[in-house]
């Protein structure tokens, strides 16, 4: 064996566990999808069940709402996805004002909270504070005169439910990256402007917005990838069949047609096709990242 | 050179501080609301007056909590799913992230690995696939199940290896110059100067193991081998949502309404309190480590 060969082994030996682990349950169900062109029979297995081609695909036109569920999540995610740039970075300028370092600190640490929250809890008080007859925001709704609203079970307002919600989660999170940006604009910039007589809009027009433009590009850039991930966790804990009309996204009806309808076939044809637009998404989004931004992932 | 701030400015700097402080508070307050709710009694919180402060205070919810079998076995399969599975991500997490965080040069399989394991992030076979896979493993039905699928957090393993790019490379000729091997270099040098990035990614395991809920409910055939998150997914997201469908104001429904409400508030301040707990602590290690491990010069 060579001496690179032997310099090399340590870290091939290292990299063997983790390897072994992912061949199993990341590259196994890759291998999985051939179950999107049979006829599936769990006794028969994934090997040993009957091959039907494209039917699955065909079948899934039949499926009713097909498309409707198709525009629930494009929808969804769309719409979180242009909330969950705009709002972080506006959050961010405006915390990016505060000197008060203790302060700073302390809103930092509340915001970031819901973050490592999971839905399931999160439901919990979501259903809690949102209930028509007794939850606490309908509660002071109707004291400012106001008609009470059925947050998750009208199809009207679910899904602007699931957007605010999804907001309030995560726009702290989002925070982050963009207080970093603005850290690491150079402060002579600052000093020349007010030399030059720039007040506070000016500086922030100026100086402040370029500074973070190409984060921004970039977030928004990689967020292409999640046009249809609008959020299977937070859907599935607050959805209900009466809201399904607007609310039902793929994923949530991937595992009613494959776990509660037992349909295996239908529900890996659906699976795969968004995972075949959903990686299409996310190669072009990591080239556009590189190209216009010069983001590399490692 | 000394600015005087205008009074523009001033009443700027007033509104914006107690605009984030609303803001913020937004973010603590439905918390607060649900540990009032959960020790306040049963009549005053169906009234859904409960604020921030509870009515009626009383524990008797934490009592009847405390009482239930099943909350305590699951809430014991969360903490031994966080105690076995945190060091296993960690592990594996270090372990990739040291090789593919070497030069093409020095490790010239490099490219291989970081595609091998990149490519499950961009792509996976999905939920039926997934399920089958861990049933054909013979997994399903033991804590296994809720460990090793996911044992590779590849996201994690990445920013971890960026955080292990940026370190000066002085350091690690330095200790190849002592004669340290791979083995070496990691444990005693990488590892003890990366804790920062180290205890951001701990952070996100303990919280990913014990929020998750979705993997328990559909690999554990038995409601009592569910974990915590799983639980309670079934006792009162289901519960709730089934009641959003019938909304008639039916007596019984409405009885068994109030008497799960405070007990329901209280599952759920439990649940969320080793995250409370957990959170302030690692907090300040974790913007530093996100920032150095996903945003490059």
């Amino acid at each position: 064996m060579s001496r690179q060969w032997r310099l090399e082994l340590p870290l091939l030996i290292m990299l063997l566990p983790g390897t072994i682990l992912v061949l199993i349950y990341s590259y196994g169900p890759m291998l999985g999808i051939v179950i999107a062109f049979e006829k599936f029979i769990p006794s028969k297995g994934m090997f040993g069940s009957k091959w039907i081609g494209l039917d699955n695909f065909r079948q899934l036109l039949d499926i009713p709402n097909f498309f409707q569920v198709f525009w629930n999540t494009v929808f969804i995610a769309v719409m979180k996805i242009i909330a969950g740039l705009i709002v972080p970075m506006v959050f961010a300028l405006l915390l990016n004002e505060v000197r008060h370092t203790l302060f700073k600190r302390g809103i930092q640490t509340l915001v970031y909270l819901p973050h490592f929250l999971s839905w399931v809890i999160l439901s919990g008080i979501l259903i809690d504070i949102l209930s028509p007859n007794d939850g606490f925001v309908n509660n002071l709704l109707k004291t400012f005169g106001m008609e009470p609203v059925f947050f998750l079970g009208d199809p009207h307002w679910f899904p602007y439910t699931l957007i605010i919600s999804d907001v309030w989660k995560e726009f702290g999170f989002g925070t982050i990256i963009y207080l970093a940006a603005l850290t690491g604009i150079d402060p002579t910039l600052y000093e020349a402007a007010v030399m030059d007589g720039a007040g506070r809009w000016r500086q922030t027009f100026h100086i402040t917005l370029p500074g973070i433009r190409s984060v921004a590009v970039l977030l928004t850039v990689l967020s292409l990838g999640n046009v249809l991930n609008a959020g299977f966790d937070q859907v599935f804990n607050l959805y209900s069949p009466v809201v399904y009309e607007t609310g039902d996204i793929i994923d949530t009806l991937v595992y009613r047609t494959g776990l509660i309808d037992a349909q295996y076939g239908l529900a890996t044809a659906v699976g795969l096709i968004k995972s075949v637009i959903s990686f299409t998404l996310i190669v072009l989004s990591y080239r556009l990242a590189y190209r216009f931004a010069n983001y590399r992932i490692f | 050179m000394h600015h005087y701030p205008t009074t523009g400015r001033k009443v700027f700097l007033a509104v914006n501080s107690v605009f984030l402080l609303v803001v913020a508070l937004l973010c603590l307050l439905p918390i607060i609301n649900i540990l009032a709710v959960s020790l306040s009694s049963s009549a005053a919180a169906a009234t859904g007056k409960v604020g921030l402060w509870p009515i009626d205070f009383t524990i008797s919810s934490y009592k009847f909590v405390g009482g239930r079998h099943e909350f305590f076995t699951s809430f014991f399969i969360s903490v031994k799913r966080v105690l076995i599975g945190v060091p296993i991500n960690m592990l594996l997490t270090i372990l990739i992230a040291y090789p593919l965080s070497k030069e093409a040069a020095r490790f010239r399989l490099r490219g291989v690995f970081v595609w091998f394991f990149l490519i499950t992030i961009l792509f996976n076979g999905g939920l039926i696939p997934w399920y089958m896979t861990i049933k054909q493993t013979g997994i399903l039905d033991s804590i296994w199940a809720l460990i090793l699928p996911g044992a590779v957090p590849v996201f994690n393993c990445i920013l971890l290896l960026n955080f292990f790019r940026e370190l000066p490379k002085e350091l690690e000729e330095a200790a190849i110059m002592d004669g340290a091997g791979h083995w070496t270099t990691l444990w005693k040098l990488f590892v003890p100067i990366s804790v920062p990035a180290i205890a951001t990614l701990t952070l996100f395991s303990i919280v990913g193991h014990w929020n998750s809920w979705f993997d328990g409910l559909i690999l554990m055939n038995k409601p009592q081998d569910y974990p915590l998150q799983s639980y309670l997914q079934t006792v009162i997201v289901k519960f709730d949502s089934t009641l959003l469908n019938s909304v008639s104001s039916d007596q019984v429904k409405m009885l068994s309404q109030i008497s799960n409400k405070t007990t329901q508030a209280a599952q759920i301040f439990i649940a969320a309190l080793p995250i409370l707990i957990v959170y302030p602590l690692l907090q300040r290690y974790f913007i530093s480590g996100i920032v150095l491990g996903s945003v490059k010069g």
